[in-house]
Formats: structure tokens, sequence, C-alpha cells
């Protein structure tokens, strides 16, 4: 994983609420059995028409949000599916920050696994980035995760919250699993007693 | 202190707990399928892991697998190199696995079940939201990514933060033609699909204790569509009767010790939950999803709503492109939407007790013209069940079309699908744009109003039957 650093980037708008995985990444594209080149099938049904050509009616495809690393969508972003095909096509299409008021939790939690940064603000903060966006499309705001800290040249800049375990982790770029298995002498201390008390698992 | 049964299975299965680090909890069972794994070999693979507990982990082939023609070579190149991987994957990683010629093969939350491997008071991931179906044995039971797919092979445990608890309390008893499917899309309706977020709910009151096993699989499963990370039901008799005798049930000589534990489980009398909802089981009319999120769902009797009946600005909104979508006016009486297919399984609707209902429903009907009715068993073992019933015979003489196991139409990976802008009534758990097929139109329902629709043609009451 990418460490995240601070940076400054177009932030495109998805004015829709409860955006489900079917949606971010349909389901014709998970036969795959490799991580990468999702990207390009993001939104497919909504970016797409039947013939293949992009969909110009929808948002993402606005010359404006072109190369925009930050997304801001509407409320219970990420519903549906578990599939974390949904971060990694999201990740590969280039976003690395997500802000809505809300995330399904499966979503929420992998979308940290992969290098992606999903900020949550409260309605009326997202309706005044929505509003920002609107009126001023290809605007950029910056993303200090350091500090916490998102500011936007319309003033509606805020800090936000985050889990210091998820921070820390986003901003070294370091994988759970290496974390996790500082802790092995735990965990085989931990199997030591379960084989005592549920023998019936370990034969 | 008082703990509810959500707690006291956290609290056994912590591994780590400190501070500034999220818990690792411990993992006792870890499932999986085709679609969700293939990466996290991979990960794997690229760092030189290795998997820290085979004995754990089940897998199966359900996702991708064609229901008919099952001896022939599958079509799609993509659907067979997952499949291939899957099996390859498990062969080098020495995995239980029920291939698609297996007489256990089915879906992952159909056959789990069915051999026992899930117990209460077990930890159990799948890279898989469903995998609160296994929450009906008192187990908690959640789906995760293919990076924590990879993380659980890799360390057996699993960074996870703590959830609150909802209780969600369903009292009274279910009228004849109302079914666990129909308290699941209920409770969906009333709290949306936001509305358990955060939460695991625990499912409590006399409707759920008269549920059997598969009917609290039913309701677990879909504890995801009301936004919960999981779903449990306490362990009773019921479990340990179902569980007694089972391929990977404890043996005799550990069942008295297994039980103790067991009974130890159930929340304790007066634990406090961070919410509770309460819903009376004889107001629950059979229910159908008229929108494009589970939580638009409406009984029966009822009309497809108007935008505006919805104060909320956002639900008003979602009504209507929902309707848009569905082809629908509002207004209309649900019992006048015509279908075109009909979707009787998934590891929601899939096993014995929902063909059973089916085919009395379908007995001596016919699928009403224009109408297609597939009946797509969970896994073989329900296939062959309903066989010796003579189950199968009802389905075709109706005029279904009676299939090999898998998880089909439920999400349309294996070429079951609608074409654009057919209207199924579907026995799955969710009604998303595109579910089913790119335009085609879902409306969630029980297994009898399932059957009942593709003799009439349309929804019907089945009360009134
Ligand atoms: S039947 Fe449907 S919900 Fe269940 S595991 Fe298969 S695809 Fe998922």
């Amino acid at each position: 994983m990418e460490p995240y650093k601070k940076h400054e980037s177009i932030a495109a708008l998805m004015n829709r609420s409860n955006v489900d995985t079917d949606q971010i990444i349909p389901k014709q594209f998970l036969k795959k059995v490799e991580r990468s080149g999702f990207g390009a099938h993001l939104f497919h049904d909504w970016r797409f028409n039947d013939d293949g050509s992009d969909n110009p009616e929808f948002e993402l495809n606005k010359p404006a949000f072109k190369g925009a690393k930050i997304l801001v969508v509407g409320d219970n972003f990420g519903c549906g599916s578990s599939r974390e095909h949904a971060p990694w096509a999201i990740a590969d299409y280039g976003f690395n920050t997500i802000i809505s008021t809300s995330y399904a939790d499966i979503f929420y939690n992998n979308c940290f696994k992969n290098g992606i940064l999903a900020i949550k603000v409260d309605k009326d903060r997202l309706d005044k980035l929505m509003a920002e966006i609107a009126a001023n499309e290809g605007v950029q705001f910056v993303v200090d995760l350091e500090n916490q800290q998102v500011t936007t040249p319309g003033g509606n800049g805020f800090s936000f919250d985050i889990d210091p375990f998820r921070k820390g982790n986003l901003l070294s770029g370091l994988d759970d699993i290496g974390l996790t298995l500082k802790h092995v002498d735990k965990i085989e201390h931990y199997e030591q007693q379960h084989k005592l008390n549920f023998p019936w698992l370990w034969v | 202190m008082k703990k509810t049964m959500y707690e006291k299975i956290w609290d056994s299965h912590l591994v780590v707990d400190e501070a500034g680090q999220a818990p690792l909890l411990y993992v006792d069972r870890h499932l999986m399928h085709e679609v969700t794994s293939p990466q996290a070999f991979e990960g794997l693979r690229l760092s030189g892991r290795k998997v820290r507990n085979p004995h754990s982990i089940l897998a199966t082939m359900d996702h991708c697998v064609p229901t008919k023609n099952r001896n022939l070579p599958i079509a799609d190149p993509i659907a067979k190199k997952q499949i291939e991987t899957m099996a390859e994957n498990c062969r080098v990683n020495g995995l239980k696995l029920y291939d698609m010629t297996d007489p256990n093969n089915g879906v992952i939350h159909v056959v789990v079940p069915e051999h026992g491997f899930v117990h209460p008071g077990m930890v159990v991931v799948c890279g898989d939201s469903h995998t609160a179906t296994h929450g009906a044995f008192g187990a908690l039971a959640f789906g995760i990514g293919t990076s924590e797919v990879e993380h659980v092979m890799a360390t057996q445990t699993l960074p996870q933060k703590k959830s609150k608890t909802m209780q969600v309390v369903v009292n009274g008893t279910l009228s004849k033609y109302a079914s666990a499917k129909d308290i699941a899309l209920a409770i969906t309706g009333k709290i949306g699909t936001a509305g358990g977020t955060g939460y695991v709910i625990e499912y409590t009151g006399s409707a759920i204790s008269q549920l059997s096993m598969e009917g609290r699989m039913t309701l677990c499963n879909m504890a995801i569509e009301a936004g919960a990370r999981a779903g449990l039901v306490a362990p009773d008799e019921k479990t340990y009767e179902y569980l007694n005798g089972r391929e990977f049930a404890p043996s005799a000589q550990y069942w008295e010790q297994a039980l103790a534990y067991w009974k130890s489980l159930p929340s304790d009398e007066g634990a406090e939950f961070d919410a509770i909802v309460t819903l009376d089981a004889a107001e629950i009319a059979p229910q159908v999803s008229w929108g494009t999120s589970p939580e638009q769902v409406i009984g029966v009797d009822g009309l497809v709503p108007a935008p505006e009946s919805f104060s909320d600005e956002i639900k008003r909104q979602a009504c209507e492109s929902a309707l848009a979508y569905m082809g629908l006016t509002p207004n209309t009486k649900i019992t006048d939407i015509p279908i075109d297919y009909v979707f009787i399984g998934s590891c929601t609707n899939g096993r014995i007790e929902d063909f059973r209902i089916a085919a009395e429903m379908a007995e001596g009907t016919q699928v009403a013209e224009g109408v297609t009715a597939i009946a797509v068993p969970g896994s073989y073992h329900v296939k062959q069940q309903a066989e010796q019933e003579g189950l199968d015979k009802i389905f075709i003489e109706a005029g279904w079309e009676w299939r090999e196991p898998g998880c089909s139409m439920c999400l349309a990976m294996n070429g079951d699908e609608l074409s654009k802008g057919q209207r199924s009534a579907s026995t799955s758990n969710r009604n998303f744009e595109g579910r089913q097929g790119k335009g085609g139109r879902t409306h969630l329902v029980s297994p009898a109003m399932a059957a009942a629709a593709a003799a009439a043609g349309h929804f019907v009451d089945i009360r009134k039957l």
C-alpha cells in the first residue's frame, strides 16, 4: 500500500444516496482472479451507454472531474454486497479519499485496507461541500490526514475524526497482516487455551 | 456484569486488546467461495505466507456455477478460470472443498449448516455479506472483504471494532402464510437499510423461538439488508437437535462439554442493549418489495407508494428513482403487478422447507402464460431431499424448471438472469438495480408468495387463496 500523503486534488461530486456496491462495480466484472484493473469498470452501468460509449449524463464523465482524487457523495455509500472489488475499483480509478455522511460498515472497513481515506461529515457540512463543487466544478480541496483537516477554497474546510489505528496504517502504508503478526505469540497462546476449552474443534 | 450474547462471544475471542490498536478477534471458522477468495490467495502467495489453520476452512463453488447442463464445460471462460483457480488454491493449501461435482456442493451458507460446521459461540467469517446467516446458531458470523480473507488465512484473527447491540423483539404468532422472510423484510422496511449500521442484532421474542432453524437462517441472512454487522439468535433445544450427529458437530465424547458451553451463551436476563426495536408477528402480512432497496417493501395488500407520501426528502427521491427503474406507477395495487419470472432459491430461501411450502402452493397449478419459473435448490442435499419427497415432480408438472444448486439468479453471475425490463418475483435478498440482470426488476418475496405469483402471473394475497 502507498503511504497516504497530504494532497490537493479535484473533488468530484456525486449527489446520490445509498449507492450500493452493485453500482460501484457491477457483478459481471467480479469474475477476475486478479486484483488490478477494476477501475475501468467503476460505475459501469451508469458510466457507459449500452453501446459502450461514455454516458455524458453521468457525473464522473464531466471533463471538470477528470483526474479527481476526492469523491464527495451522498449518505450510506457502499451499501449492499461485501465485495472488496468496490474499493479496488474506486482506488484503481484514482480516488484515494471519499467524503460522505455515512458508509456501509463492511465497505468502510475495506476502504482503509485499500489505502482509501473515508471521511465522515455531518449532513450540513456535506451539503455545503456539495454546493461548493456544484457552483465551481473542478474545484480542488486539500486533504491533510496528518492533521485531520480538509480545506476548500470556498471556506468550507473542516477537521475530521479518524480511528488512530487506521490513520497510522494509512500514513505508513503498512499492511494489516504485518501488524497483526507482531502478536503471533499471543495468537499461539490463545490457541493453546482454545484447544483446552474447545477440544472438539481441534479433532 | 450482565452481558448480551454478542458481548460474551466478543470477550471470549479477544486475542489482543491494547490501547491505540483495533482489538484482535480470534476466528473459529472461515468459509469460502470462488469469487472473493482468489485475490486473497494471490496475496498470501506474493508475501510468502501460509494458511495458519487449514482445518478452520470450508470452501464451495456457488456463485458462477451453471444450474443446468453441469456435465458440459463451463461456457464463460472467466467463470471457468475462477472455478479452476479455486480448486487449485484449495488443493495447494490443503483445504476442504465441495467442488461442482461433489455431492455436498451448494451455496456456501446452505452447505455449511448442513454439515454442522458452525456451532454456537463461534466467530465465523466469509468473504460474503450473507455470512450473517450463521447467526441462526448463536455464532457471531459476519462478512469480510478479500484483504480480510487474506488476513484471517494468515493469522486466524481479525482486527475488529466492537459493534453496538440492538435487540429486535418479535412477539406473537405469524399468520399461516407469513414466514421468516416476511419478518426479515418487515424489519428492513421498519428500520431501513442503514437502521442497523454499527450494530449486531439479536432477534428475540416468541415468534423467533417458534421459527425452525431454517427460518432462523433466513432471518439472520437478511440482518445485513438492515445494515447490521451480524444477526444472532440464542441457541436452544432446536439448535442442539439440529447439530447433533452432523459431520462437524462435536462427537459424542465431547457433546456434553459443548452443550454446557452453548447453554452459557444466551444473553443474561436484564443485559442491556443499545437499541430495541419491537414488532408484532401477528401484524406481519406477506411482504413484497416494490423498489430497488430492501427497505422499499410493503404488505401484499398494500399499494405502490407515491413519492409524496415520504416526508423525508432522501426517501422521497429514492422512491421516485426506484419507481422509474421499476416501471411502476404510484398507488398501483401490489396484487396488480404482473411478473415475467419467478426464482425460488438462494442462501435466503433455498432450503428444504422453502421448497416444501412452495411446492404446496404450486401443486395442481400451472405457471401462467409468459412466465418462466425456476426452482434452484440451495445444495445437492436439498435437491436430493426434495426429490425424495417428490417435490421436483410437483414443480415440473406445474411447468417449473427444476435446476442444479447454486446462487443462480440471486445475483445472476452464472448466466441465469433477467433481460432488460423483465420483472421477477424472487426469494433472494437483494433488489438493487441490475442485481438479477441489467435493467431487470426484482421483487423480493417469500417462497410461498413466489409460487403463488408464478401460477397467477401477478402477486396474490396468499392469505385469501
Ligand atoms: S445465494 Fe445470493 S446472497 Fe447467497 S451467497 Fe449466493 S449470491 Fe450471495
